[in-house]
């Protein structure tokens, strides 16, 4: 789709939401980015959620490593701007404590702070790396940070069989700067309209990575996978997301999530 | 800082904690042991001091309580430190021992801890809360604990912290037998310029905010200098604390993969009133390394216009490079190595510091440290048979 002008988004959104199911003649474009916004919104209107999160990596040879991670996001209705987040590292034990908190922004780079506990230093950190490996894994930052809708243009392509579902196959291309990606595919079902499969090309087209996402739950109209298992079809290396004990409503605001806050994690 | 003192601000955290219903008390230990060997290439030259290989081991327990909705948190922080050298170096520390209150707009914190501030990696020029842990390393990023009252609130415009400092830390100084050492020995008791001497009570204020690519924040302290001027007396030198007034700046501007950094002051009280500068930029070149390895590059040029009324400083002109290769694997692996050139004389300091994680609960460690081409009037001169390299071995739980 071609960029369009971000104030009027919702706007032009609401009137797609309203002419989907309507014969009207629609282009691929249209229709791609009216099934995302219909998925994304599915899993917003959340408020802030804090969860557990273990990342389970394996190297070509099947050894796996682990982390802890507390995952703490605020969500920022208006769809122009990102979500705020922090990350707090439980595991391995030299890294505890050390946290990145995100201010994440739709197509400019996003504002990041790294809390380093040793030294009790705040450091700001460029957030260029979209497409660097997000602590060793088979994630780069751009995988691991919040899917806002706005961060791509889309494409319908054709409607399939996912499982026991049926999915819509939905092109996106990535509007941000530094993404190691030319296009993502995305399989996103007809059911909960949840994003169940997602194959990576890289900067020459080539399949990179597949994203498969299970075990959703619906938690009072936002779902949440509490699986993601990402597997790089270059190296054979894999890493899967487990999520836990997912808590919404939890009474955060942008206080929570000031600099400063770094400081006082523990 | 008097016993009574402490132990007063002791009971009264111990009171806090237990003032708390023990149900709705979270506890968690945590810590760290290391085991480290340092290597010096050249044979010492001064008397007494030791040519073997200096082995040590260090412990360092955390134990962290936290109240039900994390409002309250009470943390000890202990530090040991065996030297099988240098009886000197042999010490123990209070890192942290703090009760802290946090609420939505701020937080207030009593007891000993460890506060940083600043920007730039070559020095940290501006960073005045903390007394350095001058018997860990020469690097000047050990800290040891600080007595204070913190007060920091969040606003619109930004933080502003508010600090008082009772008590303050003497720098140590390695024993006979050490390296990395002045050649003349530390004799007498400390001179504290306040006629409260080390009971003097230090204050600091800090604002800082962020907006946009910038990050900016200015400092003022007042109170006994953390850099002491060695005075000559009978049979060596005696350390004298200076009351100054210190204002700094650090800024931060962040674009893209380019980090622009600066930090200054201007500190008042030692003799003639001077101003000292760090400059510089942190260049990343993303996934250039490997699969998915960075490469940072980092320039910094260091000023510092004091003269000989105030504690010597070996960074009047400088220039600092180095690389920093973090490779990004599961192991974390990472190198930094770096020079710093005396832009007046010859000499340099060259560095190197290497890390990697062993499974989930120790790591590897590699720090060189090489002297050359020191002239006799340099500060660092006194360290130019000291180049050393420290293999050490830390476990986390």
């Amino acid at each position: 789709m071609p960029s369009l002008p971000r104030l009027v988004t919702p706007l032009v959104l609401t009137s797609l939401l309203l002419t989907a199911s309507s014969t009207v003649a629609e282009t691929p474009e249209e229709k791609g980015h009216a099934l995302a916004a219909r998925s994304d919104r599915s899993d917003r209107g959340f408020t802030d959620s804090v969860v557990e999160l273990e990342m389970i990596l394996r190297n070509a040879r099947g050894r796996e490593s682990r982390r802890q991670l507390t995952v703490t996001t605020l969500e920022v209705a208006d769809e122009s701007l990102g979500d705020k987040s922090l990350i707090v590292f439980q595991s391995p034990a030299d890294i505890e404590g050390t946290a990145l908190l995100s201010h994440a922004k739709i197509t400019e780079p996003d504002d990041q702070w790294l809390f380093l506990p040793a030294l009790k230093r705040v450091k700001r950190i460029s957030s260029v790396n979209k497409s660097g490996p997000f602590v060793g894994s088979e994630f780069a930052f751009e995988d691991f940070t919040a899917l806002e809708l706005e961060k791509y243009d889309y494409k319908w392509l054709r409607e399939e069989k996912c499982g026991e579902l049926t999915c819509d196959v939905v092109e996106r291309y990535p509007r941000y700067e530094h993404s190691g990606y030319t296009r993502q595919l995305s399989w996103i079902d007809q059911t909960a309209f949840q994003v169940r499969k997602v194959e990576f090309h890289d900067r020459k087209d080539s399949l990179l990575k597949t994203l498969t996402l299970s075990d959703y739950r619906d938690y009072d109209g936002a779902w949440r996978s509490h699986r993601l298992s990402m597997v790089n079809h270059l190296t054979g290396k894999s890493t899967d997301l487990v999520y836990s004990d997912y808590r919404f409503k939890t009474g955060l605001g942008d206080a929570d999530f000031v600099k400063t806050v770094l400081t006082r994690l523990r | 800082m008097s016993v009574a003192r402490t132990s007063l601000l002791a009971g009264a955290l111990l009171g806090l904690l237990l003032a708390t219903p023990a149900s709705a008390v979270r506890f968690e230990v945590s810590g760290t042991a290391g085991a480290e060997l340092r290597l010096f290439t050249g044979a010492p030259l001064l008397p007494g001091q030791d040519a073997e290989p200096q082995p040590s081991l260090s412990f360092q327990p955390e134990l962290r309580w936290s109240s039900e909705n994390r409002r309250h948190r009470f943390t000890v922080v202990p530090f040991f430190r065996w030297d099988g050298r240098d009886p000197e170096r042999t010490h123990a520390d209070l890192r942290e021992a703090w009760w802290r209150w946090s609420g939505k707009r701020g937080s207030l914190l009593i007891g000993w801890n460890k506060v940083f501030w600043g920007v730039t990696e070559s020095r940290h020029l501006i960073d005045v809360i903390n007394q350095d842990d001058a018997l860990e390393d020469v690097d000047r990023e050990d800290k040891l604990g600080q007595p204070m009252i913190e007060l920091s609130t969040d606003h619109r415009w930004g933080n502003l912290s508010l600090y008082l400092l009772p008590g303050h830390r003497r720098l140590a100084f390695p024993g006979r037998s050490g390296r990395l050492r002045l050649p003349v020995p530390i004799v007498g008791r400390d001179v504290h310029e306040s006629s409260a001497g080390s009971e003097h009570v230090d204050a600091a204020v800090r604002w800082s905010h962020y907006l946009g690519e910038v990050d900016l924040g200015v400092s003022w302290f007042h109170g006994h200098s953390r850099e002491p001027r060695l005075l000559p007396a009978p049979g060596g030198l005696t350390p004298r604390y200076d009351l100054i007034h210190q204002l700094g700046i650090d800024l931060q501007l962040t674009k893209g993969a380019w980090l622009w950094k600066l930090e200054t002051l201007v500190r008042e009280g030692h003799g003639r009133t001077f101003t000292a500068t760090v400059a510089g930029f942190e260049r990343s070149f993303y996934q250039a390394v490997g699969r998915g390895g960075d490469i940072g590059l980092l320039v910094e040029l260091l000023h510092d216009d004091r003269d000989a009324t105030a504690p010597p400083t070996a960074f009047q002109r400088d220039v600092f490079v180095g690389t920093r290769l973090a490779f990004n694997d599961t192991q974390d692996t990472s190198i930094l190595l770096g020079v710093i050139q005396d832009l007046e004389g010859s000499g340099r300091t060259v560095f190197v510091e290497g890390e990697r994680r062993f499974g989930q609960h120790g790591k590897l460690e590699l720090e060189g440290r090489f002297f050359g081409g020191l002239a006799a009037d340099d500060p660092a001169a006194v360290f130019a048979a000291d180049d050393f390299v420290t293999l050490r071995w830390s476990l986390f739980w």
